[in-house]
């Protein structure tokens, strides 16, 4: 399902002040069309890597090369933060609506793909409503909602789904599989739940913490996209075993609280 | 029936609506304009009969009533003097709003320009009015504006600070988000640091507006002692002078009026502007 190289990262280092290296030197192509997670406990860097990746964040070393973007889209990186990150004053439509306005698309050229994008997440009754009238995953699926208004080629998602419970949590998860199998998207998702990375991607990158590294790169060979019963297969639970294994393996015992 | 959810599939089998729920919501709305009315009538009757009950004279305490009848009689004069605060008060106002957002703004875009200036403001706002209000009226030649500059001086420090704490208040996210869409500076302004200013702002504004008025008395207080001017403070001074204790009280009423209508509107205002997102006006169902 993966093409080209899509993002490069090549010894890409961050470190705040003098005494705190959040990311050592992480090398790491990612693919058109790959789904991959960065996996790791707090701390590992993981999300500090995806600002890196999004420009967010200056690089204290090393280089991120992204294609050339795509000039049929307005803006080629999407952004999903680990909160909705919506603005309270604007209707769900008007939250939607802006990153067009900051293209400078009008509003009516821009309403049939503002309303395209709410349909894809089952929101479009609720296109005047405020945010505090919404529930957290309904907040969440306006953010994505958002983040696809622009139709980008890549997708950094940040624990967006970290606060949810677990059956709105399933359900995103299913959702953002579509999305992406959909939209042909090449999707960085930073989290650290085991079964999540290991039902999205189609690769987990296993990071290590203190200093921040990649620890392992695993593939996930099972079929892609998957469906809910992929959760209760065996399949399921062997490749969770293996990511669970790797990923203990590169929890230092200091890490661990007593 | 029109009050069940609309989100609620199981609507046709919802239980009936809690109407005792409705009942007391409803009576709390209502009290809430009652209660204040009948407390301050009932202060009014109380006041009334003690200065009747106990022979009080009116040049101590003058009766309700007859202050009411000085407010008629005297209402002409009263209400010249009262538009002269009205206006003094209003556009005091109305240029510490234009002079605090417009120096809130480059404050928030500027650091240094912030570092130079804030003890400017900081120096005026701690100097008491009626310390400086003497200076102001020997320095300005036309008493309106002099009065004006010190009334501004009191309503100006709450909007800056206000509106510059505002701007820099906006979620980070969402300035990461204006980033990554590659945001204009205006669009910035615009779109994010504006609206998420309009909380702060709103609550100086509130402050403010009191202030004006206070500021405008306080400044016709001191330029009253030079007998230039007809606002509504020069008029308590003069009655205070002459005795006419019903007189002093009217005017009294009238600024105490002026306050409560400025308080009102910035009330109202804010509802309207932050009642539909912000924590601080949304009105909850209980």
């Amino acid at each position: 399902m993966t093409g080209a190289p899509i993002i490069k990262l090549d010894r890409v280092q961050k470190r705040f002040g003098a005494n705190v290296l959040a990311v050592e030197s992480m090398s790491l192509t990612i693919n058109q069309g790959d789904f991959i997670s960065f996996l790791g406990p707090s701390g590992c860097g993981k999300s500090t890597a995806l600002k890196m990746i999004a420009g967010l964040m200056p690089l204290t070393a090393g280089t991120i090369t992204i294609t050339p973007p795509d000039k049929k889209s307005e803006q080629d990186l999407a952004f999903v933060f680990q909160e909705p990150t919506l603005m309270p004053w604007a209707t769900v439509e008007d939250n939607v609506y802006l990153p067009l306005r900051l293209a400078g698309v009008n509003r009516r050229d821009a309403a049939s793909r503002v309303q395209k994008a709410l349909i894809d997440v089952g929101l479009s009754k609720f296109a005047g409503s405020y945010p505090r009238a919404l529930s957290g995953g309904m907040k969440m699926r306006v953010s994505i909602a958002r983040a696809m208004v622009t139709r980008p080629r890549i997708l950094l998602m940040d624990e967006p789904f970290a606060a949810l419970d677990e059956m709105t949590r399933s359900k995103l998860n299913d959702d953002v599989v579509r999305l992406a199998a959909t939209h042909g998207l090449t999707v960085v998702f930073v989290t650290h739940s085991v079964f999540e990375s290991v039902y999205l991607s189609n690769r987990v990158v296993v990071m290590a913490a203190r200093p921040g590294r990649v620890a392992a790169e695993l593939a996930l060979n099972t079929p892609w996209p998957r469906n809910d019963d992929y959760r209760i297969s065996p399949e399921f639970s062997q490749e969770c075993r293996r990511v669970s294994d790797t990923l203990k393996g590169t929890l230092n015992v200091d890490d661990i609280d007593h | 029936m029109s009050m069940t959810s609309t989100i609620d599939p199981g609507a046709e089998d919802a239980a009936p609506i809690n109407t005792e729920h409705l009942i007391a919501a409803r009576r709390e709305r209502i009290l809430s304009w009652v209660m204040p009315i009948v407390a301050i009538s009932l202060a009014i009757v109380a006041w009334e009969w003690a200065v009747w009950f106990y022979e009080i004279p009116h040049y101590l305490i003058p009766a309700p009533s007859l202050i009411a009848e000085t407010l008629v009689k005297d209402g002409p004069s009263l209400m010249v003097s009262a538009w002269f605060t009205v206006k003094l008060t209003f556009m005091s106002l109305a240029l510490a709003i234009i002079g605090g957002v417009l120096l809130g703004a480059l404050f928030a875009l500027s650091r240094p320009v912030e570092m130079s200036l804030f003890p400017f403001a900081v120096i005026l706002q701690v100097t008491p009015v009626v310390a400086i209000a003497p200076l102001i009226l020997i320095y300005v030649d036309s008493t309106f504006a002099a009065l004006l500059i010190c009334a501004w001086i009191v309503a100006f420090f709450p909007i800056l600070s206000g509106t510059v704490m505002g701007l820099r208040s906006a979620d980070h996210n969402l300035r990461d988000l204006f980033t990554l869409y590659r945001a204009t500076p205006w669009q910035r302004l615009r779109y994010l640091l504006a609206p998420s200013a309009l909380p702060y702002f709103m609550s100086a504004l509130k402050v403010a507006g009191g202030l004006s008025l206070i500021g405008a008395v306080v400044a016709e207080f001191v330029a009253g002692a030079a007998g230039q001017n007809t606002g509504l403070a020069s008029r308590i001074i003069e009655s205070s002078f002459r005795s006419e204790i019903p007189r002093m009280f009217a005017a009294l009423v009238l600024v105490s009026a002026l306050g409560i209508v400025i308080f009102l509107m910035t009330s109202w205002l804010s509802r309207r502007v932050l009642g539909h997102w912000h924590e601080s006006e949304i009105r909850r169902d209980t």
